[in-house]
């Protein structure tokens, strides 16, 4: 039986550090997509970093709605705005990397992209959450390309994503 | 390379229906995940939730705890006692630009000393995101799963659903 869930590609991050991490040239040959990864960057102002996420290099068009709980209490946002992924930052307990996946159900159809994002820091210290967020990208293009931008810090080494592509044939 | 992730049935609907069933599933997998990205036939403004049965046993044999965002507000709320389980979310309503992705996860299926416990969660970034857990108490093996908007309104044509079977080894 042919493989149908498949590892497109994966990315870690050397020992110089980036300010992105780019799938780009995402084969149309998959029903849905799943993006898993382990962050941490360079910024130093809080435990964690939020990291944008666009897809096909669009920044517009975009909305999500969360629910966190960060370890004494639990909220619930809005914004319409590129739901992000977390990170670690340099400024949480060492060796402490954030865990996630976003997941792209029918990502080349030509609906709106609807996708879960599931995330979690935990460094035994402050500024630990975990989240379910839904997100919206208001565009009816196939996804071809996923970026995760960390700003003006570095994702630093160790840091990793892996996409991978899963049929349901 | 054997295949641990394997589709065992995908469905579209191509006009409104109440539910639907993946039946005869096999016991040969470890655990099974569904994928759906779905839209009701409900008013604007409306949310219902994935309603789910296992074997077509449609006794009160079900229970829900859910953690559930607005965008404003965090709760969590449950059902017990009821004749269907709330394993993920609400989904988009009809006039919705959106359909929203479902995944559910139900380890250890086939077995037939365990109650079958189902986890999962919706991404409505119109209204919800949700995180659930359900309940059927029965030991039986897990052969079929329906589907439907709270068993009481319809699937809009475009929804699709995908069972896949996991193998532990």
């Amino acid at each position: 039986m042919a493989d149908t869930f498949v590892k497109i590609q994966t990315i870690t991050v050397g020992p110089t550090g980036s300010t992105d991490i780019n799938f780009s040239s995402i084969p149309s040959t998959y029903t849905d997509l799943k993006l898993v990864f382990s962050l941490r960057t360079t910024y130093t102002g809080a435990a964690n970093q939020d990291i944008s996420v666009f897809l096909n290099n669009n920044g517009s068009s975009y909305s999500y709605r969360q629910i966190y709980g960060t370890g004494n209490n639990v909220f619930s946002t809005y914004a319409a705005s590129t739901p992000n992924a977390v990170a670690d930052s340099n400024a949480a307990t060492s060796n402490t990397f954030s865990n996630g996946e976003f997941y792209f159900p029918n990502y080349t159809s030509s609906n709106y992209k609807s996708y879960s994002i599931d995330q979690v820091i935990e460094n035994n210290a402050l500024n630990t959450n975990s989240y379910l967020i839904a997100g919206l990208w208001s565009n009816t293009a196939a996804i071809n390309q996923i970026s995760l931008q960390s700003g003006a810090y570095n994702f630093v080494q160790y840091s990793t994503a892996t996409l991978y592509g899963i049929k349901n044939s | 390379m054997a295949s641990t992730y394997t589709p065992i049935a995908t469905y579209t609907v191509a006009s409104a229906q109440a539910s639907y069933t993946f039946s005869s599933i096999p016991s040969t997998y470890t655990d099974l995940v569904l994928i759906g990205s779905c839209k009701s036939s409900a008013g604007s403004g409306s949310s219902y939730s994935l309603g789910m049965r296992f074997n077509g046993d449609a006794g009160t044999n079900y229970s829900s705890t859910y953690i559930i965002g607005s965008g404003s507000t965090a709760t969590s709320g449950r059902s017990t006692s009821a004749s269907y389980m709330m394993p993920a979310g609400t989904m988009a309503w009809s006039a919705s630009s959106e359909f929203t992705p479902m995944i559910v996860n139900i380890p250890n299926y086939s077995n037939t000393t365990t109650y079958k416990t189902a986890i999962g969660r919706g991404s409505q970034t119109g209204a919800y995101v949700m995180g659930s857990v359900g309940l059927w108490r029965s030991t039986s093996a897990i052969n079929s799963i329906t589907v439907a908007p709270e068993f009481s309104l319809n699937f809009e044509a475009g929804s699709t659903f995908t069972l896949y079977g996991i193998k532990a080894a």
